[in-house]
């Protein structure tokens, strides 16, 4: 028995109660396979970054397995013949993970915390994406390919303020 | 040592305050990488949805491969697109 993760989606014009009960279908069919769904989560309709069998929405749904792998095998069969679920991906996990995942913690704020990310990314070039941890952490040992990629960054960031400046070169 | 290369040139300029970066990844409290963490991901993603390179964001080269798999894993769950027209 090994620990997975499986995420997968159902088509848009799916309703939410179907989709629970597509979920309780599989957890059926895992359980009868000799493994456990230990957290199903749904993440709710969500927008697709892409569009996937015409499909611009989605339903997310995570399950958390411990099973077989026969079972899981079972499991991607049923879901690659299903009409509805649009992508599935299971990946093997060393240990679960705590508590809600990621997504189900980030869902409140999230599309303002995206619009803004998107604005930095978009002015990245310029004042890079500064990941926290930055400023205080002035390590010497640090490696030297970080110092040269730093000033290299920088005089470009130089040049692009102020072309009077003697040109790269 | 860091003067070798790249600091005779930007000192012709103007000094500049150069403050070293370390891994946003290592260290305590780091966050974890997680391909279901959009809003983690999206800040190593540029702006066309390509993968912004480790020497720019100062991630270590094992984190790297690590952020790398989980940008992938998202880009195939939809949660983050391939490419931005």
């Amino acid at each position: 028995m090994s620990l997975y993760e499986s995420v997968f989606i159902v088509r848009q014009d799916v309703s939410a109660q179907h989709v629970e009960g597509l979920a309780e279908r599989y957890t059926e069919m895992i359980k009868e396979n000799g493994g456990e769904v230990s957290k199903t989560e749904y993440w709710g309709l969500k927008n697709l970054a892409y569009r996937v069998k015409k499909n611009r929405k989605g339903h997310y749904m995570m399950f958390n397995i411990d099973a077989p792998s026969a079972a899981v095998g079972e499991f991607e069969r049923n879901m690659r013949l299903s009409e509805d679920v649009l992508r599935y991906m299971t990946i093997r996990v060393d240990e679960f993970e705590e508590g809600p995942s990621a997504m189900m913690r980030n869902k409140g704020g999230r599309d303002e915390g995206r619009g803004d990310d998107r604005h930095r990314d978009r002015d990245r070039g310029r004042d890079r994406p500064a990941p926290r941890a930055t400023s205080e952490g002035d390590k010497p040992t640090e490696a030297k390919v970080d110092v040269k990629v730093e000033t290299k960054v920088e005089t470009k960031v130089e040049t692009a303020e102020s072309p009077t400046k003697e040109s790269e070169s | 040592m860091s003067d070798q290369n790249g600091g005779g040139r930007s000192s012709s300029r103007r000094p500049f305050f150069r403050r070293r970066k370390t891994c946003p990844f290592s260290g305590t409290n780091a966050p974890a990488i997680d391909y279901k963490d959009v809003k983690l991901l999206q800040r190593y993603v540029s702006e066309r949805g390509k993968i912004v390179p480790s020497r720019i964001t100062a991630v270590s080269a094992k984190k790297q491969r690590e952020l790398a798999r989980a940008i992938k894993r998202a880009r195939n769950l939809a949660l983050i697109p391939f490419l931005v027209q």
